[in-house]
């Protein structure tokens, strides 16, 4: 076990009631430490991703979240906007689902990236250029400089979502929160990104919070893995654990249906 | 760009040609000549005006003698004021309607576009309201109506503004008639604006946007502006129609020296060449309006092609 | 959404056209005859001018009140007519399809293209001496909107069982149309009916306004509103007056039609 001091994030009883009542989440605690990967599962409509954008303040509008979400000293439930945007996109970043519709398609990707810099400190064009570079290169983003001329209907699915990852790490935050990163990818470019997040781990020592319903996805990455069933936690523990030998009916049900539907083709790889 | 352009010019010839022969047969089907309403002039010096004029012809052979003459650029003289060619009134007269209308449609997206913006990212808040009111009065209030009230209002009764003159086109001659003549258009822009922004604002990038930490104008004026700036492109067309159609009625009203009041004369007095010439130049304009409309529909999107 | 019919207008349209059938009839003035001793006469409950006279000492009640017949009779004239050759032509173009289709709606995108107010001043030219002569005219020119519509229904009808019958049983396309397409449009009908009667009374003010609509002695919403904005430094009732009857006018028709189309067309 990490260091206590070492508490990256912590959810306690963390709660998000949509505009008409429903409850989507409900009593979540969850902890994710400093440089550890940490899976959410959970079937569509389980409020996954909710979860995530209710971290950054960002939930459907009307709705209202409850609880306890602190972020190293920081509260983040209840924060005041101007401060919550000081965190978004700096110290907490966010990969989506679709970098089809994620990415602006009216901007070239110049754009783009260099504005999550200039949104957060005081820094030169030119100067943000060349981080938006490396950024590029960091994520193995072939040809970066022309990239950053393009706009993202001129790139490829797997280059686009890339793409999205440079942005969400080009102020190297402390956090990242990935929503479904390889779902709308076909299967080569799911094994490149998921690679990917484990390298970028491993070099900027980020930690990443992943929203997925891929059990495949979960065994490639995750140390940790949470079971979320209709708004709630059924079951955490170590990623091993969960593929193993679930604790919970749930659990269990979800890595029998991964089963049937993987055996013929191949085992999952551990 | 250039082949675009071009072709689109060339696809518009029909066109034109079906709004001249409509609007000459249409002419010259009229009972009653131009110089009718000479009573004094004797029939025989009446017969050597039209004669001078080419009326006594068959009409296959005066439209063909027209369509050679605008061939050349020449849209012939005017009927009813014998030493001016029409091209000279609309030379004289256009550019106080470009003057006019442009400045009312810069104003109306002025206006229109922060306005609806703003409403669309807090609706139901307090410029919502007011932006739901202005479209409301905007669009039931025709410019003829309008018109009269502002110099009822600015002119006669507060007196902060001039009316009933040109003033050789100073500005302080320019603010009523430019006012009235925007007032729908910051209607329309507004709602336009307001629908446009409401659906930008719900698409994923804006959300992307917001997770990356940027503050509301860079939302706003960076990444919803273009794609809601669309549909206020295609609105171009109609506007520029519409701004020609109510610049008439704001010249008659505010006495501007413009070809709207020309036409309308025209019409009064069958003054032939006058009322074609003004129809020709209308619908060319039209032709060019909806052509800067695709023009800047592929400016903003870099996903639309010109072909 | 909301299907029912907006109370407010309705009323406020009957109460109008209430007045506009009464006034004149009960009234003992018209709208054309000068009385010179009784000319700029300012509102008064005494004396019989409700809301006075006007220059040529007319009753100006009287004349608001016709002036409204006169502008939704013309405005129900022409919708009917560009109402007429709409469904005609969208009818026959959607019913018979293929070439002809094709012909027909490509002749309607041409005529898209001719711009409508500097066309329809072409027609106050031919027409200019007589008021329903020009709408008629106007009506003959502004059908392309209900044709489309027409034509898109029409082909949607085309294929439903009872068109199908009716043609196997061999009924001609001409009875056809008549018999089961057309009163089954009705719906679409009446509500761009009420949607082009607001904007002829639009176009009639428009040009009446410029003095190339309705010509004196006859007066309209727009010949008042001309009136009244030569007069308005020292009667600007004279301009208000027309300005929120013509208001009224337009923006129930479009309430009312608007709703109706929520409700039948979807």
């Amino acid at each position: 076990m990490p260091a206590e001091t070492d508490l990256l994030l912590q959810l306690r009883n963390l709660a998000l009631t949509r505009a008409d009542g429903l409850q989507v989440l409900q009593a979540i605690n969850l902890d994710v430490q400093r440089g550890e990967i940490v899976a959410v599962v959970g079937e569509s409509g389980s409020g996954k991703s909710q979860l995530l954008l209710s971290l950054l303040g960002l939930a459907m509008p009307g709705s209202k979240t409850g609880g306890s979400a602190r972020f190293l000293d920081q509260e983040l439930i209840g924060m005041g906007e101007s401060q919550l945007r000081r965190l978004r996109g700096d110290r907490i970043s966010m990969l989506f689902q679709d970098p089809m519709s994620a990415l602006n398609p009216y901007l070239p990707l110049r754009i783009q990236l260099i504005e999550v810099l200039q949104a957060h400190r005081q820094i030169g064009s030119a100067q943000a250029q060349a981080r938006a570079l490396e950024a590029l290169r960091t994520v193995h983003m072939p040809d970066p400089e022309q990239v950053l001329r393009q706009y993202p209907h001129e790139l490829s699915g797997g280059m686009r979502q890339r793409a999205m990852l440079a942005m969400a790490i080009l102020s190297e935050p402390d956090l990242l929160l990935a929503d479904e990163p390889t779902t709308a990818l076909d299967v080569t470019t799911q094994a490149v990104v998921l690679d990917l997040l484990l390298e970028l781990r491993e070099r900027l020592g980020m930690s990443i919070l992943l929203v997925t319903h891929d059990l495949g996805v979960v065994a490639r990455t995750a140390d940790r893995a949470v079971i979320l069933k209709d708004g709630q936690v059924v079951e955490q523990g170590s990623a091993l654990q969960l593929l193993t030998a679930p604790s919970s009916a749930y659990g269990a049900q979800l890595l029998q249906a991964v089963r049937q539907l993987e055996r013929p083709p191949a085992e999952l790889d551990s | 760009m250039w082949r675009f352009l071009l072709s689109r010019l060339l696809s518009a010839i029909p066109t034109m040609l079906a709004i001249i022969t409509l609007a000459f047969m249409l002419l010259r089907a009229a009972p009653g000549g131009p110089f009718d309403a000479e009573k004094e002039i004797g029939a025989e010096v009446k017969a050597k005006i039209e004669h001078a004029y080419h009326l006594d012809e068959p009409l296959p052979k005066q439209y063909l003698r027209y369509l050679v003459q605008l061939a050349h650029g020449d849209l012939g003289p005017s009927f009813q004021y014998l030493d001016n060619s029409v091209n000279q009134y609309i030379a004289e007269g256009f550019p106080v309607d470009l003057k006019v209308g442009g400045f009312a449609l810069l104003l109306a997206c002025l206006v229109g576009i922060p306005l609806g913006a703003r409403a669309a990212w807090r609706r139901n808040g307090l410029v919502d309201r007011v932006a739901a009111a202005v479209s409301l009065v905007g669009v039931s209030i025709p410019v003829y109506v309008a018109a009269p009230l502002m110099i009822l209002v600015f002119a006669v009764t507060l007196q902060w503004f001039p009316a009933g003159d040109w003033g050789g086109g100073a500005w302080r001659y320019l603010v009523l008639p430019v006012v009235s003549l925007a007032l729908p258009y910051i209607a329309y822009v507004t709602r336009i604006m307001r629908a446009s922004f409401i659906d930008v604002l719900e698409q994923p990038y804006i959300r992307t946007a917001r997770a990356k930490g940027l503050g509301t104008r860079d939302i706003l004026f960076r990444h919803a502006l273009r794609p809601a700036l669309m549909p206020l492109a295609a609105f171009l067309g109609p506007a520029i129609v519409g701004a020609i159609t109510g610049s008439i009625v704001v010249e008659t009203t505010f006495g501007l020296p413009g070809i709207g009041r020309s036409f309308v004369e025209g019409a009064f007095n069958r003054d032939y060449t006058m009322v074609m010439g003004v129809t020709i130049l209308y619908g060319a304009l039209i032709i060019i309006a909806n052509l800067v409309a695709d023009v800047m529909q592929a400016l903003l999107d870099p996903r639309v092609r010109l072909h | 959404m909301n299907h029912t019919l907006p109370r407010i207008s309705v009323w406020m349209l009957a109460a109008l056209l209430l007045a506009a059938l009464l006034v004149p009839w009960i009234s003992p003035y018209d709208y054309f005859t000068p009385a010179w001793d009784q000319t700029n006469l300012s509102p008064a409950l005494a004396g019989g001018h409700l809301l006075g006279t006007d220059q040529l000492g007319r009753d100006l009640l009287v004349r608001l009140m016709w002036s409204t017949r006169i502008s939704l009779l013309v405005a129900l004239a022409a919708s009917l007519i560009s109402l007429s050759i709409g469904v005609s032509w969208g009818v026959t173009a959607g019913y018979l399809g293929g070439r002809t289709d094709a012909l027909m709606m490509r002749l309607v995108d041409v005529l898209y293209s001719v711009p409508f107010t500097p066309f329809v001043i072409v027609l106050t030219v031919v027409f200019g001496r007589n008021l329903w002569l020009l709408f008629v005219a106007i009506g003959a020119v502004s059908w392309l909107d209900i044709a489309r519509i027409v034509r898109g229904q029409t082909r949607s009808l085309r294929h439903r069982e009872f068109v199908v019958a009716a043609d196997i049983a061999g009924v001609s396309p001409s009875r056809i149309m008549l018999r089961h397409i057309v009163p089954n449009l009705m719906g679409i009908v009446i509500v761009y009916l009420t949607l082009t009667i607001p904007t002829v009374i639009l176009t009639e003010a428009f040009l009446s306004y410029l003095g190339l609509g309705a010509q004196a002695p006859l007066t309209s919403l727009g010949v008042m509103l001309a009136d009244g904005a030569a007069q308005m430094r020292a009667r600007p009732l004279m301009l208000i007056m027309p300005a929120t009857v013509l208001i009224l006018l337009v923006y129930c028709c479009n309430r009312i039609g608007d709703r109706l189309r929520d409700r039948y067309a979807g």
